[in-house]
């Protein structure tokens, strides 16, 4: 087999429970954003786009849906003979059972078997639930100049919201002194990004020295990171620009797919040099009825409107009947809004119908109304 | 499954079928057909959803677009190893076109057609726009015994369309009496759909005796020569029906779809269409755009007025701009406030300078590939 250089390793096995009943179902790297995607079509197109070609996924969490999408390859080009995605839930393994994965980090130790196939110089790590555009190979450039053990991707964040993050300390060069995990004090606003470059060996060798620590959490952010900082290790943070978002609440995803509707939105889908891969869905084009107005909106294929849209978002196979207004609002695949129904600022989950004259949802709320059950029509 | 016993053949149109501008850059198999399809989508598709995995798509004009729009013929649902999508070329005539035939083009690939393990053979047209299930066709056909089923499509306005094509004369047992071409004069006809069931072995005969007879022979000659030996029947297809003969059918056929209940009859959920993806991202429409009665592809941007109208993958209308009764092909620009009525205007072409680009719906305009005005 061909050397890899570098071979990628997505943590999706986290349920996203923030999200409520959205990801009751599945995980949270297989929920559906910007129209036609889902979560984890971004760091799968981001590896493809960066002449990665092996990826491994980690699932755990309600991951019927999510391995069986993530293992057609071909949806990003991941498919030619050196390269592929794999799934890799927890196994069962001679003398021991089935173990789940105990942490971020324990996923990567139970399955050193897989990545020795591939004989990689680094890993990179990267999370299943992050919307952003980004060239790995120019991170392992960086990784390489510096000659560093690790490198964290980093990215600015304003002072006050950086409690909710992993804060980063370092020096003038970019070298990491200092991790803080959602510190109350924090003495930067360089937040992790959850992104790391390793070099295989030493993470190897480390990673089979947690598996035995039963003092640790096996986890990237508490254990694993700390630790080499403590053995003197040399961490990088590599600074990055652009647009990144964690979208672990209804909140955030709402507001994420309302970027997209902004003219000068950092996350531009559009860029032809650096596009988003997804399944395609075998539908019409979209069709705008004779009725219909349509305002700022983002629309997909297979989607329907003969109401009024604006400023929202609506994914494949979505509906929008006549007399009806969808506003500030997010349709899921397959929602349907039936005649004369009204929908503000909402989240309208995957297939759920809204009855004919139902009003749901208000201008005025502070929270994004999540709705995730069949609203009755109105007579 | 029943159907692994038959492959697909997908026929270009004849030699006497041209579409103006248009097919200077691709056959009518190739055109862009309702933002996000080309012609061939149907009867590939088609032949997919029928359990067909052998399918044979001939070409012989500037075969690029339709070879870059097949790929592997993995995107039309096809096995990767049972099955295989082939695009076959044959050398036209540049003598007389009238040598340009289906037999020249089954000729030039008879060591493939001979190699095929299917028994039977299902032949179905590049520049007709309809579904069917070929399953239940091939069923048709085995149980009635007759040596070849051809397909048509009743109409009542062959007076006035479908020139370019044949009708069929039937018996009442559908027994197939003659193809002739439309002269026209009558409104109610069977339209012909070029679409065939015959056994391979017999298919190889009827072309090489077709080119024993005459140089000139198609596969409906010498159908029609031998009539009074084989036993030929016609099955009546229902559903949507058009024939991609000229221009205007072209333009009128994709206009019609824009009755969403008439579309409705082509697109169906249990038998999908499929073709080509380019992952362009969902279209994105502004605060001043206006959009009524049109189909978009993905991957547009709209800032302008679109009525009536269809718009290809990628395609910019800007602000001010005003797009009525239109077809707007892949990736082309309609500049701010300029004004396009009733026109085809194809791929990557750009109206900038011209601001007012308006016909009547009964003569539509044409913009070519490329092109800036």
């Amino acid at each position: 087999m061909k050397q890899t250089t570098m071979l990628a390793m997505i943590l999706a096995g986290g349920r996203g429970s923030r999200l409520k009943d959205l990801t009751n179902k599945v995980a949270k790297p297989a929920v559906s954003f910007g129209g036609k995607y889902r979560i984890i079509d971004f760091p799968l197109s981001n590896c493809a786009n960066s002449g990665i070609e092996v990826v491994g996924v980690l699932t755990q969490y309600e991951s019927v849906q999510l391995n069986s999408y993530a293992a057609a390859g071909r949806n990003w080009g991941l498919d030619s003979r050196d390269s592929g995605v794999y799934i890799l839930p927890p196994r069962e393994k001679a003398d021991e059972g089935l173990k789940e994965y105990r942490g971020t980090a324990d996923a990567i130790s139970e399955n050193i078997d897989f990545i020795d196939n591939y004989d990689p110089e680094y890993i990179l790590i990267l999370s299943g639930d992050h919307i952003y555009k980004m060239n790995y190979a120019k991170m392992l450039s960086f990784h390489k100049e510096h000659k560093a053990d690790a490198t964290i991707a980093v990215i600015g964040v304003p002072k006050k919201e950086a409690s909710r993050f992993g804060i980063m300390n370092t020096a003038d060069d970019g070298r990491i002194i200092e991790f803080q995990e959602k510190p109350k004090q924090p003495k930067s606003n360089l937040a992790s990004m959850g992104i790391y470059i390793f070099n295989w060996k030493l993470m190897r060798r480390m990673l089979l020295a947690d598996m035995k620590n039963e003092n640790s959490h096996h986890d990237f952010g508490k254990d694993f990171i700390p630790t080499m900082l403590k053995e003197g290790k040399s961490l990088y943070a590599y600074k990055f620009k652009g647009y990144w978002k964690d979208v672990g609440t209804i909140d955030s995803l709402w507001e994420s797919n309302m970027d997209l509707l902004d003219d000068d939105s950092e996350l531009d889908l559009a860029d032809a040099s650096w596009r988003i891969y997804s399944e395609d869905a075998p539908e019409l084009p979209q069709y705008i009825g004779p009725e219909a107005e349509v305002g700022s909106a983002y629309i997909t294929q297979g989607c329907r409107v003969e109401g009024k849209v604006d400023h929202s978002v609506l994914f494949t196979n979505t509906t929008v009947g006549k007399g009806a207004k969808v506003v500030d609002t997010v349709l899921m695949p397959g929602a349907e809004v039936g005649d004369g129904a009204k929908v503000t600022r909402a989240l309208v989950a995957d297939g759920v119908k809204i009855g004919a004259g139902a009003v749901v949802g208000s201008a005025k709320s502070e929270e994004v109304l999540l709705v995730a059950e069949d609203i009755p029509g109105k007579e | 499954m029943a159907m692994a016993r038959a492959y697909g053949i997908v026929t270009p149109a004849g030699g006497h079928i041209k579409v103006e501008g248009m097919d200077e850059f691709r056959p009518i198999s190739a055109f862009s057909f309702l933002g996000r399809y080309r012609i061939v989508d149907f009867p590939v598709s088609s032949m997919s959803n029928s359990g067909i995995g052998r399918i044979q798509v001939y070409v012989s004009q500037n075969p690029r677009s339709l070879a870059e729009h097949l790929g592997s013929g993995r995107v039309y649902n096809i096995n990767s190893k049972r099955g295989k999508l082939q695009l076959l070329f044959n050398q036209d005539s540049r003598v007389n076109e009238i040598y340009n035939t289906d037999i020249k083009a089954y000729l030039d690939n008879m060591d493939v057609i001979e190699r095929m393990h299917q028994p039977y053979v299902v032949i179905s047209p590049g520049h007709m726009v309809f579904v069917q299930d070929y399953h239940k066709l091939l069923e048709e056909h085995l149980s009635s015994g007759a040596d070849v089923t051809i397909m048509y499509h009743k109409v009542n306005d062959a007076d006035v369309e479908y020139r370019n094509c044949s009708v069929v004369n039937l018996n009442r047992q559908k027994g197939v009496k003659s193809i002739e071409q439309n002269t026209g004069t009558i409104a109610e006809r069977n339209i012909f759909m070029d679409t065939y069931v015959m056994s391979n072995e017999l298919f190889i005969k009827l072309v090489h005796k077709a080119h024993d007879i005459s140089s000139v022979y198609r596969l409906v000659d010498i159908i029609n020569a031998e009539n009074e030996s084989l036993d030929i029947r016609g099955v009546q297809h229902k559903g949507f029906f058009a024939t991609i003969t000229d221009f205007k059918s072209y333009y009128d056929t994709n206009m019609s779809l824009l009755d969403w209940n008439l579309s409705q009859n082509l697109f169906r959920d249990e038998w999908p269409i499929y073709t080509q993806t380019t992952d362009s991202c969902p279209a994105r429409y502004t605060m001043d755009s206006s959009v009524k009665n049109s189909m978009v592809a993905n991957g547009s941007l709209i800032e302008g007025t679109v009525e009536n109208s269809i718009l290809g993958r990628g395609v910019h209308i800007k602000k001010g701009a005003v797009v009525r009764n239109c077809m707007i092909l892949s990736h082309a620009i309609i500049e701010e406030g300029v004004h396009v009525e009733n026109q085809v205007v194809d791929k990557w072409a750009q109206i900038k300078n011209i601001k007012e680009l308006v016909t009547t719906p009964d003569k539509p305009g044409y913009v070519r590939r490329n092109d800036i005005l």
